[in-house]
């Protein structure tokens, strides 16, 4: 009878087997071959000597990490503010700053391309005041704008999401100690936070390293990232670019597990600090 | 001093979701500008809506995104849900395999994702890009449902189901009598998480077609060559649609937390 039970996950893992594992097999399989076929490192070696590749990567780490650290220094005190105000005005206004993250990215990058186009709004606002017009799109800071716009309500839901459920008790316990509020949040709420830093963190450090489209709409293909290097592969050159692709893609899933498994790290680290606390 | 600081706050919450919200406000804006211009206003007008809904390739990709969205969400929360019934009842260790390889596809970046179905579509000889959009949206569909049921699962009995079939129910009518109603609520969440992400899907798709277009590539291939009005107007239709949507899903969830709420109040009051 049990093994009667187990049966009707039968379909389901020929499915997974040929649509979810062949394909990941599939990537592996062509990292590790040459464009002539047969097993070889050629397509790694190529991935990670070539001086374009590589320079391409660093632009892609360096984006990401400061689209990153710009969310989380916009993002903390959204969730902080959110954390202290009344449970139902803070329930709307957390819903609001979700609401973006429900729309389609590509919508929200096309929003900030009819902005900064140069017959955009901003530039009739600078030929109002009778200044100059301004290139904004195409730059590289068109590109930042467009990965920390997408990605911050990624920071802002689990950093609120772990400050709601702080305990307040703590925080006048310590003010009644004689913290001042400054000390209150740097030896209280910050500690606790952590977790929620480091989720959030990752959602929004791994999507943007990943992203192929907002450097082609905001960066006009001047600023390719890594994603939109995998993609001209895949794309642009066809079957014979698949063993250095999947190279790319091959290094690019690694770098996302290594990044997954420090975040893993701190949390841990984090948690045995906050078993210290007490 | 406590006036002053809430003043702060509120500016800063305010100003955060001024950045969040007037790019797509200004869009919406000028979706029913009079002329071409994204800068200068000239006037009210439908026209870019009018030719909106007169562009058959506009509303060729609109009916794609639905049906793929429709019909994936439907097999994969089907699929799903048996697999979910299935899993559980494994003896851990071949669970925990088959549990870490269904999270492939929600840890994967999108992009691998992609590329990947695009390397075995080719490889398996399976042509027609609708055919193969779908089978991409079920395969990344069928893990969120299988991890919105499991949840379920576990907090319903085994007993039961063993219970009816020791009454002599046969396992397909314990499941669809005892079973189903009890995760219920798993399902059409899955069902729901599934539709969502099939219509808001850019980047597996992208890869996975070939020779046809969703809204999300429609979009992508206007918006590569610059801006448009009539993306513009479409932009618009669907924020209202997601808003709209989510409007209807929130308050339901605030509604169910106000009634426990009241519920445990009045609880407490009598126990006083």
């Amino acid at each position: 009878m049990k093994l009667k039970r187990q049966a009707f996950s039968y379909p389901y893992i020929v499915w997974m087997l040929i649509f979810i594992l062949a394909p990941m097999v599939l990537i592996v399989y062509f990292a590790f071959s040459s464009a002539e076929g047969g097993l070889s490192l050629d397509s790694i070696i190529t991935a990670l000597t070539n001086e374009i590749y590589m320079k391409v990567l660093a632009r892609s780490v360096w984006i990401a990490l400061k689209a990153t650290v710009i969310c989380l220094l916009l993002g903390y005190p959204i969730a902080y503010i959110l954390s202290t105000m009344k449970k139902r005005t803070a329930a709307i206004l957390y819903v609001l700053f979700i609401v973006p993250m429900w729309m389609n990215f590509l919508l929200r990058t096309y929003a900030w391309q009819v902005l900064l186009d140069s017959n955009g709004i901003f530039n009739s606002i600078l030929s109002l005041l009778g200044l100059p017009a301004q290139q904004f799109l195409y730059t590289e800071g068109a590109v930042m704008l467009g990965t920390v716009y997408n990605f911050l309500p990624f920071m802002v839901l689990p950093i609120y999401s772990v400050l709601v459920k702080l305990d307040r008790s703590l925080v006048e316990a310590a003010a009644d100690l004689g913290a001042n509020p400054v000390l209150c949040f740097i030896k209280v709420v910050l500690p606790q936070s952590v977790p929620g830093i480091i989720s959030g963190i990752t959602m929004v450090f791994i999507p943007a390293i990943t992203t192929f489209a907002i450097s082609r709409l905001l960066g006009g293909g001047k600023f390719l990232l890594y994603g939109d290097l995998i993609e001209n592969q895949f794309i642009t050159l066809g079957q014979s670019a698949w063993p250095v692709g999947s190279a790319l893609s091959f290094i690019l899933l690694v770098l996302v597990l290594i990044s997954m498994a420090i975040m893993r790290r701190a949390e841990h680290d984090a948690g045995e600090q906050g078993g210290m606390l007490w | 001093m406590k006036k002053l600081r809430s003043f702060f706050r509120g500016t800063y919450l305010g100003l955060m979701l001024i950045f969040l919200y007037a790019p797509i406000l200004v869009l919406m804006v000028f979706s029913f500008n009079g002329s071409k211009s994204m800068g200068r206003w000239t006037g009210f007008s439908f026209r870019w809506y009018e030719a909106l809904f007169r562009d058959t390739t506009i509303m060729d990709a609109l009916m794609v995104t639905l049906s793929v969205a429709l019909i994936s969400a439907l097999v994969a929360t089907v699929i799903g849900t048996f697999a979910a019934i299935g899993i559980h009842s494994m003896k851990k260790g071949p669970r925990g395999v088959v549990e870490n390889i269904s999270r492939l596809p929600m840890v994967n970046p999108d992009l691998v994702t992609g590329i990947s179905f695009m390397m075995l579509f080719a490889m398996l000889g399976i042509k027609g890009g609708y055919t193969r959009m779908l089978i991409a949206h079920i395969t990344f569909n069928i893990p969120y449902v299988i991890f919105s049921v499991m949840p379920k699962l576990r907090q319903s009995s085994n007993l039961l189901y063993e219970a009816a079939m020791d009454l002599g129910c046969p396992p397909m009518m314990a499941l669809r009598k005892v079973v189903i109603p009890d995760i219920m609520p798993g399902i059409i969440s899955g069902f729901v998480l599934a539709f969502t992400l099939s219509l808001d899907d850019f980047v597996v798709s992208w890869f996975a077609t070939d020779g046809i277009q969703n809204l999300s590539i429609y979009i992508y291939g206007i918006a590569r060559r610059g801006i448009s009005p009539k993306i513009n107007a479409l932009c618009t239709l669907m924020f209202i649609a997601v808003v709209t949507l989510l409007t209807f899903v929130n308050v339901r969830s605030i509604k169910e937390e106000r009634e426990q709420e009241q519920a445990q109040k009045r609880l407490a009051r009598r126990t006083k």
